[in-house]
């Protein structure tokens, strides 16, 4: 499988019945990366350490939480106060968790910049959004187990979503629920498959690296790598990268745990879930606020569900809604202008999320939901016909041997 | 293998055969996956909860009392007559869920609701005295702005149908038996 040698008799050994040895000197260590990759190239790595963190917290957190509605909210409670570390761990996880959506987000955004979704890239792009949408789902029954006001009502608002579904909707959501409100059952499953999916993300995650080492990373120019003049190996340039990138992650992310744990959090989540009253004034967690605007946006309860997942599902399509063949903004100058409004309306759908529904927010919110759909619906498969794309460096070695600007690089060319 | 009809007669054979035999499997793999589904909905004990039985003899003109019938709130509300008056007299012209006052009311006096949004579930104000009420004076859902009138009538906002009656009777002139 590999030309590796391996000094340890034991490790040649194993190698030889089981290659897992060749197959990270492989992997991690040889893998050839483009040499001109930039700090956003650490998000991937970053979002795999917030899953395994999570995961590690989670586990924990579990040997002291009960799954009972009479229990739950006295079992975290006690988990803050009494279980040694307990605050730590849980304030470790519940950051964690925006903490990941943050680093994934930025991902995302990364992705949709340099054009990364594109061809031989789209079943990598495809495993990505599958990712976020099971990261939403975990979130989402994570934040349900605490029992507080908003896991209750959040709960509640989320699972009648399906009811808006026509003819079935009212049994799913019982199906749902266990029951005719969100209750001791409903609790429980949650409980499990919020034990489980962190599970299976993982396994997504693999296909998705799986993917990934078929053609390598793209990069900041969006061309293909030509040859190993164009490469790096992983290991050390990259993994030195990732570990710095780490630490200022890590620096942050403890700034958060430790001095501002609830800023992310609603203290109404530390009221008991009462099923008889409702809060004045019910938000979603931040990282779905977004989606919660275009929910609301529409005046009608399918519509608003339909154009909600909609805006997840549009993202699974982009790779061919997307038609123009160059993959870096760098060389799309339209296409940035957009990138950057498009950056802008989702920022302004959280902001329009977090706010009442009524008057101007609704407003805004339905012209930003109409922005975000313009945008990968009309304006990516529109594009390419209107705009001049700059001229593409023949390889990455010249734009790196020659100064960072892609424009002199060429020059460089053109003197040659 | 030399006679080609007696071939082909064998292959057809087969194919029927894979064809039945993956049905069969098929329908074994669905009916053992039922229950595995099935146990998600409510159980025995869930669907066999009590009846509620609510006392209204110390319920004034113009007061509301909840109370919990499932797992959910319900909502009693002694009207006034001028709420009466107001529920009867609304033009339905204009109502998303056209629907008479006097088919969503036993006793007039009295108007029983699931204190449940229609939209998403949430429970609307408009039962203790200091309550946001609405534009149309009877519930109002903080969530997402749904407005109810005087006979929990959906007139503005997203919930597409009125707050629903649940089955009720009148066990006297003033106790009732909700379930």
């Amino acid at each position: 499988m590999s030309k590796a040698k391996f000094k340890n008799p034991v490790v040649k050994w194993i190698d030889h019945r089981l290659p897992i040895f060749s197959f990270m000197d492989h992997e991690l260590n040889h893998y050839p990366t483009p040499k001109n990759l930039n700090y956003f190239w650490n998000f991937g790595s970053l979002a795999g350490i917030a899953l395994v963190t999570m995961i590690i917290t989670g586990i924990v957190l579990s040997m002291n939480y009960t799954a009972h509605v009479d229990y739950a909210f006295d079992s975290v409670e006690r988990i803050m106060r009494d279980v040694n570390h307990g605050w730590l761990i849980r304030y470790i996880h519940m950051n964690g968790a925006s903490f990941f959506f943050i680093v994934v987000y930025i991902h995302i955004f990364r992705g949709l910049y340099y054009g990364s979704y594109k061809a031989p890239r789209e079943l990598l792009w495809i495993l990505g959004v599958l990712i976020l949408l099971l990261m939403m789902a975990t979130a989402f029954m994570g934040y349900v187990l605490p029992w507080g006001q908003m896991s209750f009502w959040g709960a509640t608002v989320i699972t009648n979503l399906f009811s808006a579904i026509p003819l079935v909707g009212e049994s799913i959501v019982t199906w749902l629920w266990g029951g005719f409100s969100v209750d001791n059952s409903t609790l429980n499953r949650f409980f499990s498959l919020h034990f489980v999916l962190p599970f299976v993300i993982v396994g997504v995650v693999i296909l998705h690296l799986v993917a990934l080492h078929r053609f390598g990373s793209n990069n900041p120019i969006g061309i293909d790598v030509k040859g190993t003049q164009d490469t790096l190996p992983f290991n050390p340039y990259y993994t030195i990268k990732d570990l710095f990138g780490l630490g200022v992650f890590l620096t942050i992310f403890a700034a958060a745990v430790f001095f501002f744990p609830n800023f992310m959090g609603h203290p109404d989540n530390y009221i008991e879930a009462n099923p008889m009253v409702t809060p004045a004034h019910i938000v979603p967690e931040w990282y779905f606020l977004p989606f919660y605007a275009i929910l609301r946006a529409i005046p009608d309860k399918l519509g608003g569900v339909l154009f909600m997942f909609g805006s997840i599902a549009v993202l699974f399509v982009i790779p061919w809604l997307d038609r123009s063949s160059v993959r870096s903004s760098q060389f799309r100058p339209i296409f940035k202008i957009f990138f950057w409004i498009l950056l802008a309306d989702c920022v302004l759908l959280g902001y329009l999320g977090a706010m009442p529904a009524e008057g101007i927010y609704v407003i805004l919110s339905r012209i930003a939901t109409a922005y975000y759909f313009f945008h990968f619906l009309i304006l990516f498969p529109l594009l390419p016909y209107i705009e001049k794309t700059k001229p593409l460096p023949i390889s990455i070695s010249e734009p790196v041997l020659s100064g960072s600007s892609p424009a002199s690089a060429f020059a460089f060319r053109e003197k040659k | 293998m030399s006679k080609k009809p007696n071939k082909k007669n064998d292959e057809s054979k087969r194919d029927f055969l894979l064809v039945s035999t993956y049905a069969m499997a098929g329908i074994g793999a669905a009916s053992f996956v039922w229950p595995l589904i099935d146990q998600m909905n409510p159980a025995a004990d869930t669907l066999a909860l009590a009846s509620t039985e609510i006392d209204l003899s110390s319920l004034e003109e113009g007061q509301a009392i909840t109370v919990k019938w499932r797992g959910k709130p319900v909502f009693v509300r002694h009207r006034t007559p001028g709420e009466i008056r107001d529920a009867r007299e609304a033009s339905m012209d204009d109502m998303r869920d056209p629907e008479k006052d006097s088919d969503r009311v036993t006793n007039e006096k009295y108007i029983v609701l699931v204190g449940v949004c229609t939209h998403l579930g949430c429970v609307p104000l408009g039962q203790k005295s200091g309550d946001v009420k609405g534009q149309y004076g009877g519930w109002f859902c903080p969530c997402h702005g749904s407005h109810y009138d005087h006979s929990g009538r959906i007139r503005k906002g997203p919930a597409p149908t009125n707050l629903a009656v649940p089955s009720y009777e009148f066990l006297s002139d003033t106790l009732i038996k909700i379930g």
